[in-house]
């Protein structure tokens, strides 16, 4: 007989449902529990780089606004280094590079605030283009959806980016790029997330 | 030999994007392709939590809420279980957070509207961190089946929600935990997204006895795996040179 190879399967996925507040976020749910809740700030208050906000709205196939869904984000700092042990490289006292928004009830807008990031060097030696890698859940969605957040003002740089280079078709590109304004003297990144139609954001099997 | 890449991901265990049983997903499942490439450094990494994050408490939903001296009506039971990647290597150090409605199949969230009553002793969320070994532990109750908005009568089967974060943001998990012998189980849309029967199994609690605390707390296991990581065992060349 041959040998077994004995792997495990990962854990199959559900959707995170209308109530997924209540584990990740209890305050928005209406009730306070926890010492703390997690991922309200993600660069700390000793981050170098520029302060900047990042906003959008997930869209559903019918045009609407999703307003029962949970983001998190995940980016290195403004060294282009993560707070991992896997990566070489010191952060700020305080800077985690991650969060987790979720959206209005009424409007479904999102919003965080952070760090911009810097550009990666990858294992391979290859520099990606700043970016925040977000991750998105809601009832709905059988699996967590991945995309990228890429800046609008670091066109040479997301011209050279290894992954966005992947993407064959130049109108699917642009919408991971977050479009640049300024509010109050404060940079703001505006990135709704399609779930459908001709402008559907890229998701990424990664 | 040192670690690389995630091994990629078997979106045929999974449930697919777009499950039409399952109503909600049709406007909210992605219609194109989604684009494959190999996990990054962006994706191999991934948030670090300590016991700084959270309190012991947390992880008991049978305390975590209730008031001094009171607990919340239901059966008690212990959910217990090890994180583990497709090697079978223990993840330690790892925040696992659960969500669950009450022995009534009541939620506290203010858009939930069940009849069943809340319970103002339970909460009904709680969070810890894997040990060493990968095991984790939280005592709660045993969740109420409710019914839900898809088909007329749809009733979800008893279920707590579990969130997973492994040590790579491709790793980031969000599943749903049942307990065996429920009927529900097979009657369910969002259960049956799944499609491989066994995958099914897999999200399905077993009775422990030998976990109980005698005459105090009934006990469930579940294992959690994520996504394993490769060894590189050879240097490659890089992609498209
Ligand atoms: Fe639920």
């Amino acid at each position: 007989m041959r040998q077994e190879l004995n792997y495990l399967k990962e854990t199959p996925s559900q959707t995170a449902g209308p109530y997924v507040h209540i584990g990740l976020a209890p305050g928005a749910a209406g009730f306070d529990i926890y010492r703390q809740e997690l991922g309200w700030d993600i660069a700390g208050p000793n981050a170098r780089g520029e302060r900047i906000r990042v906003e959008g709205c997930v869209i559903d196939g019918m045009g609407s606004p999703i307003k029962d869904v949970l983001l998190e984000a995940w980016q290195a700092n403004a060294e282009g280094i993560y707070a991992h042990p896997e990566h070489d490289g010191e952060v700020e006292e305080g800077f985690r590079g991650w969060g987790r928004v979720i959206t209005d009830f009424d409007t479904g807008e999102w919003g965080f605030d952070t760090v911009k990031p810097g550009p990666v060097t990858n294992a391979d030696g290859r520099v990606m283009a700043p970016h925040i890698s977000l991750w998105i859940v809601a009832r709905g969605i059988n699996v967590g959806l991945q995309t990228r957040l890429y800046f609008e003002d670091e066109a040479d740089a997301n011209a050279a980016d290894p992954v966005i280079g992947l993407i064959e078709w130049e109108r699917r590109r642009q919408t991971l790029i977050a479009r640049r304004s300024e509010r109050d003297g404060k940079p703001v990144y505006r990135f709704d997330i399609k779930l459908q139609g001709q402008d559907e954001t890229v998701f990424f099997d990664i | 030999m040192k670690p690389g890449p995630l091994y990629q991901r078997d979106r045929q265990w999974h449930p697919p994007a777009l499950t039409p049983d399952y109503k909600t997903s049709v406007s909210r499942s992605p219609q194109y392709s989604m684009i494959s490439l190999e996990t990054t450094v962006s994706e191999i990494t991934g948030p670090v939590f300590g016991h700084n994050d959270i309190d012991p408490i947390d992880k008991d939903l049978l305390s975590n809420y209730a008031k001094p001296g009171e607990s919340p009506i239901g059966e008690r039971i212990i959910l217990h279980g090890r994180v583990l990647d497709e090697n079978a290597r223990p993840i330690p150090n790892t925040l696992v957070e659960i969500w669950q409605a009450n022995a009534g199949g009541r939620y506290r969230h203010k858009k939930d509207t069940y009849l069943a009553p809340i319970d103002p002793n339970f909460g009904g969320c709680g969070r810890t961190i894997s040990d060493a070994d990968g095991y984790y532990h939280f005592r709660t109750v045993k969740p109420g089946a409710y019914p839900w908005r898809n088909w007329v009568n749809n009733w979800r089967p008893a279920h707590i929600h579990m969130s997973i974060f492994g040590t790579a943001f491709a790793q980031r998990l969000i599943t749903q935990c049942y307990f065996e012998g429920d009927p529900l189980i097979a009657k369910c849309p969002i259960v049956n997204s799944i499609p491989d029967p066994q995958a099914v199994e897999q999200l399905t609690a077993r009775l422990d006895l030998n976990a109980t605390i005698p005459l105090d707390t009934i006990a469930y296991k579940f294992d959690i795996v994520v996504r394993g990581r490769r060894s590189i065992l050879f240097e490659n060349r890089p992609e498209g040179n």
